[in-house]
């Protein structure tokens, strides 16, 4: 039969071994408002920057955590030096940081008491991961928010991406 | 259970990247038959300019009723994402102007379809592209004529029009060895045949003016992407994995990883040279895509069909099906085109070229034509049309000899089809 060849993708979408429900990933993304985004650049043509943008297009407060361009400003946010200087209660932390910067950031995201931790694209840190959940975070890894929001709310198939969405129901507009 | 592992492939060939239109309920994809698309603002128009967000500006590079082909396609693959294009040809042109810089080479199976071999031995090397020429028949061939400029494999599933099928796993592996990837033209098996992901390939071509489109009303190409590619390992492709300075210092790799070859042949080679897909033309095999499995299903068994009948008649001299166990093919297209090997193949006819001329001009049922993968049958004699312009020698090297005569096996009665082969072999004689 087809479909037993050796590598079989057991997953349409991002190809890891990383499964996230998509019930799961729709309720953060449905239901956070405000994003701490740890290593926001100011260059408009870097991944964080295309993000940030995105996410504020769709209703979200992104605030960008970046120790060199503390005090500037990116996209009308002031940047803040890290997680425990921003003023406000934070319901995501988005990192892009590589995956090793990723452990400590991760810890100071659960001394602030977010809701969720996301690592962006490329990061994992599984050791982090386990101890964002035992003091109750979701965690995702290895995933772009812009992309997963693209995904479950219409957008990506535009891009001719494989969103993994079949449905005989008219798309409902999220935010 | 999350997404579309949990559906099957003909759900997915009928629903995947089509769900009701969000504005009107629309059921069936409609056609969008528009050029361009008003912006909300300068802000949004900019934004979708830096590919910042998604959305539509200009039906060169994104349309919704392409879309919706190209995310379909990407499903029924098990790929990440696709990028449709006005031809077969055109999506080749779009995976190697991706890929390759002035200079390269590729190494590409000398069992291709005709007008593969000349774009790439006649064509591509005008643009400073090298394409390599290898006997497949052997997996080893293929590591033995790389070289460093190799950038690429490429290869049919199911080759046109011989009937050859290639050991795909192990030539994924050579290419992998490389750090570079498989392209696999799968055009002849179709997806629901055969899905060279599975096996290790990179990135998928079609024409989808054949079996996919598949009722020969629609011209069109797709270029699929596994997503499974490590694109900045061998450091072999820095215009994917370094700033692109045709996108202002983009790097697609970094900003939209598993798709980031998509979104850099979207937005720069199907940008600069603009063989979109026509909308109309996408809705056409949208709709053909729907009935895939069945039709795939007939085709097998016509042709299998109409094989056998060939391989018992006397007026012929050989039939090349890699579903007749005589085939060298027959075991690579058990273990690769388990469903069958498609509807395509060769034979030769007693009589030499006046005999294959004969026989296409006696034929009343089969179509007299230069196309494959309809729901007609149809049946072309190479040496005096495809492959015309070849000397003796080429045209017996491109395995279109002067007896040979290649059918595209439709969805009519079986009986008729061999009826009427009969009746044409019987004027050759």
């Amino acid at each position: 039969m087809l479909g037993e060849g050796p590598l079989f993708p057991r997953r349409w979408t991002v190809q890891d071994d990383l499964d996230y429900a998509d019930g799961d990933l729709r309720r953060i993304l449905g239901s956070a408002k405000v994003v701490a985004m740890v290593g926001a650049s100011p260059k408009w043509n870097r991944p964080s920057h295309f993000v940030m943008k995105y996410l504020q297009a769709k209703g979200f407060r992104v605030i960008p955590v970046n120790p060199q361009n503390a005090g500037e400003t990116i996209l009308g946010e002031t940047v803040h030096a890290s997680l425990a200087d921003v003023p406000v209660p934070v319901d995501v932390v988005d990192v892009f940081r590589n995956s090793e910067a990723a452990g400590p950031i991760t810890d100071e995201a659960i001394a602030v008491k977010a809701k969720v931790v996301w690592l962006q694209l490329t990061v994992r840190n599984d050791a982090a991961a386990a101890r964002a959940a035992a003091a109750g975070l979701q965690v995702v890894m290895n995933r772009c928010m812009k992309i997963e929001y693209g995904r479950l709310f219409g957008e990506l198939g535009w891009a001719g991406v494989n969103t993994g969405i079949i449905s005989s129901k008219r798309l409902k507009v999220n935010r | 259970m999350s997404g579309q592992d949990a559906f099957g492939f003909e759900t997915r060939a009928i629903h995947a990247g089509a769900r009701p239109d969000p504005v009107t309920g629309s059921r069936t994809v409609p056609i969008h038959q528009t050029t361009a698309y008003v912006f909300e603002d300068a802000d949004q128009a900019a934004s979708l300019f830096n590919l910042s967000t998604f959305g539509f500006i200009y039906s060169r590079l994104t349309n919704p009723t392409v879309s919706a082909l190209e995310e379909r396609v990407a499903s029924l693959e098990g790929g990440r994402a696709a990028v449709a294009a006005a031809s077969g040809h055109a999506a080749q042109f779009l995976a190697f102007f991706t890929l390759l810089e002035p200079g390269d080479e590729f190494l590409a199976s000398r069992n291709l379809y005709g007008g593969s071999i000349t774009q790439f031995t006649q064509s591509f090397p005008r643009l400073g592209w090298r394409g390599i020429l290898v006997d497949p028949s052997r997996p080893e061939n293929f590591r033995d004529a790389l070289t460093p400029k190799c950038k690429a494999i490429f290869v049919e599933s199911l080759a046109n029009p011989g009937g050859v099928v290639v050991d795909l796993e192990a030539v994924a592996a050579i290419a992998h060895e490389a750090g570079i990837p498989l392209i696999v033209d799968n055009t002849l098996a179709s997806p629901w045949l055969c899905r060279p992901f599975e096996w290790g390939a990179d990135l998928v071509v079609h024409s989808t003016t054949k079996f996919l489109g598949g009722h020969g009303n629609s011209m069109g190409g797709v270029l699929v992407e596994s997503g499974r590619f490590d694109w900045s390992k061998s450091g072999k492709f820095p215009s994917l994995t370094r700033p692109e300075p045709a996108y202002h210092g983009l790097n697609f790799y970094e900003t939209f990883g598993d798709f980031g070859f998509t979104m850099k042949a979207r937005a720069v080679a199907l940008r600069d040279f603009g063989p979109s897909m026509a909308p109309m033309n996408a809705f056409l095999t949208i709709t053909g895509i729907e009935t895939l499995p069945l039709r795939m299903e007939r085709h097998v068994a016509n042709a299998l069909e109409v094989a056998r009948f060939l391989e018992a008649h006397p007026r012929v001299a050989w039939v090349s099906h890699a579903g007749l166990p005589s085939s060298p093919s027959h075991a690579l297209g058990k273990k690769y085109l388990p469903r069958g090997c498609g509807g395509v193949f060769t034979f030769g006819v007693k009589g030499g070229h006046a005999a294959g001329v004969k026989l296409v001009e006696a034929c009343q049922l089969f179509s007299h034509l230069a196309n494959v993968g309809d729901t007609r049958s149809l049946i072309l004699h190479p040496a005096s049309t495809t492959h015309r312009q070849l000397d003796d020698a080429q045209r017996l090297a491109a395995g279109a000899g002067p007896d040979v005569v290649r059918l595209s096996v439709g969805l009519e009665s079986a009986a008729d089809l061999i009826r009427d082969l009969d009746r044409a072999l019987a004027a050759t004689a």
